[in-house]
């Protein structure tokens, strides 16, 4: 089965390691995430600015784009293109004067009215595949693995468009006991990790991601595991900032969940590219018998 | 005096004795019928003019003299771009002054020139990642997918979905999608983000030749040979021949057929 599929600009660069486990999960699971044609930029953040329709150019013409590659619903991994995309379509659904401004300035040929639904993976492995199922589709069960599930806001927020319920959601830890994983319950998982601050005071990031590290970490979690490229770049940069700061604290692995799903589901470490990941899951991977062991004894550098 | 002034004023002059100009003998014989007049409006100013001329001869025909937003007059050299709008059609149109015929009552203005940041950068030094062109051309992250900049390609080139590709950190894509460019800057002028989409896709296409495309060897081997003497001897002899030997030589050479397959040889195999 195919799935109109939008990657979003940063998992061609930078969060290659988020997209690739995801289109060779999807196949194994008998998924094809088909890349909508001529996508562009999701708009980066959704626009609050009452009279800033330029910047829903961007969302309006991918979903458009959808709608010309004539299926109904979209696909995104990255929880902040999910964010924008799924706003932008509830203002063309919802607000008929600047659907109809949108429309008229974007001249695509076709008129549009929100009739693409625009989903996070996470909902088509619960809604579509379900957990029970996926879980038998598991071949390497992340037994032993203590994983945060950490949301961040835009999966969540606002309400109109959160993928689960806004004040305890579920769908991360539930996606990872289908893994067999052991998913660590803590406060902080909904808290902002600083967002696109980090632009205009990047020093001040690290004082946003103390408190949600420290708090997977006290409750016991081994790593942490996101949907969103944002969230990874900031804390895994203010972790190492930390660790420079502080003595004590320790890096934790980041994961994005895609690679937690392509090793379950016995793909491998190389679809996962954790060479491009924060806090070197790999040992942690290998300490728990989830990697093969042969690249474990290795030699160093290939001395004698 | 600028130089705009002085257009002007070398417009009217030359406008003058053109016009004075009765219809030649010669153009009689030949029995044209004198071409249908169509008019035109060049920067707002009615100029009634022969139809089947491109805009940029039309220009010449009211008076113009160019010396700059002309070039190649063969479509190829990007310095003639042109915008012009129709009567009731709200549609900005665009196109190169030496390739479009004039249509009537079109209003034109030339866009020879846009001013349009050019980044500096020692293209040795590039490894061709695409951080490198996100830190030369930041503005990049500016676009809004608005499409104006290929709505205003007289390429056809869908420069939006090169820039996207170029965001996306595709360097080969956007190469590709902007092969046809001829950095007439029109894109640039009507950018809502102000990117200088030529000159960040030029840039595109220098990483995609230098650092993606893989290195023909063959061609470097045949340089090679070529510098090492090999053709010396046949060139020695062409010299020696005499015109019409020459003239002969070149009229009877084999020509590749059209439809050659890869493993096509010439009958005459010396070269090779």
């Amino acid at each position: 089965m195919s799935l109109a599929y939008y990657p979003g600009c940063t998992l061609k660069t930078r969060a290659r390691n988020l997209e690739e486990p995801a289109v060779a999960s999807m196949e194994a699971l008998g998924f094809k995430l088909d890349e909508v044609p001529r996508w562009n930029c999701c708009g980066a953040v959704y626009s609050l600015a009452e009279d800033d329709l330029i910047h829903q150019v961007a969302p309006v013409r991918n979903l458009i784009r959808v709608k010309k590659q004539g299926k109904t619903e979209l696909v995104t991994l990255c929880a902040f293109c999910l964010n924008t995309l799924k706003r932008a379509n509830l203002l063309m659904k919802e607000d008929v004067a600047k659907r109809d401004t949108l429309n008229d300035f974007i001249d695509e040929g076709i008129d549009y009215a929100g009739e693409v639904k625009v989903v996070h993976l996470l909902e088509v492995l619960r809604d579509e595949i379900g957990w029970a199922a996926l879980s038998q589709k598991v071949k390497v069960p992340l037994r032993r693995l203590k994983v945060a599930p950490y949301y961040g806001c835009t999966l969540l927020r606002p309400r109109e468009v959160a993928i689960d319920d806004v004040e305890n959601p579920t769908v991360l830890g539930d996606f990872l006991k289908a893994l067999g994983a052991s998913p660590v319950d803590f406060p902080e998982s909904t808290r902002c990790c600083g967002s696109y601050q980090v632009v205009s005071s990047p020093d001040g990031i690290a004082e946003y991601a103390r408190p949600i590290l420290k708090s997977a970490l006290s409750h016991g979690a081994e790593a942490l595991v996101l949907t969103c490229p944002l969230c990874d770049y900031n804390l895994g940069r203010a972790q190492k900032e930390l660790a420079k700061k502080q003595s004590g604290f320790r890096e934790v692995p980041l994961f994005y969940f895609t690679q937690l799903l392509a090793l379950a589901l016995g793909l491998g470490p190389r679809v996962c590219r954790f060479e491009l990941n924060h806090g070197g899951p790999e040992s942690l991977l290998r300490e728990k018998k989830l990697l093969p062991q042969v690249e474990s004894v290795q030699p160093i550098g290939g001395k004698q | 005096m600028s130089a705009k002034q002085t257009k002007k004023k070398s417009a009217t002059a030359a406008v003058k004795p053109r016009a004075k100009k009765p219809a030649t003998a010669a153009v009689k014989e030949e029995k044209k019928t004198p071409a249908r007049l169509v008019p035109i409006y060049i920067m707002g100013k009615r100029y009634e003019v022969p139809e089947g001329l491109t805009i940029m001869k039309a220009m010449e025909h009211a008076g113009y003299i160019l010396i700059r937003g002309c070039g190649c007059r063969g479509g190829t050299c990007g310095a003639c771009g042109t915008v012009y709008r129709k009567p009731g059609d709200y549609k900005l149109q665009v196109a190169l002054a030496c390739q479009k015929t004039v249509e009537p009552d079109m209003y034109i203005a030339q866009i020879p020139f846009f001013p349009a940041n050019r980044a500096v950068y020692d293209f040795a030094g590039l490894t061709g990642a695409p951080e490198e062109v996100f830190r030369l051309y930041p503005e990049l992250f500016r676009c809004v997918a608005c499409n104006s900049c290929t709505k205003a390609c007289p390429q056809g080139i869908e420069v939006m979905d090169a820039i996207s590709a170029l965001k996306q950190g595709n360097i080969a894509g956007a190469a590709q999608l902007s092969f046809d460019c001829i950095q007439c800057g029109l894109c640039t002028s009507r950018c809502f983000g102000e990117l200088a989409q030529y000159h960040m896709l030029q840039l595109a296409r220098r990483i995609y030749a230098a650092r993606i495309v893989p290195r023909a060897e063959h061609l470097a081997d045949m340089v090679k040979a070529v510098n090492e003497g090999r053709y010396d001897r046949f060139l020695d002899d062409l010299k020696q021949l005499k015109e019409d030997e020459l003239k002969k030589l070149y009229q009877e050479r084999e020509i590749e057929p059209l439809a050659a397959g890869e493993d096509w040889r010439p009958k005459d195999t010396r070269y090779l």
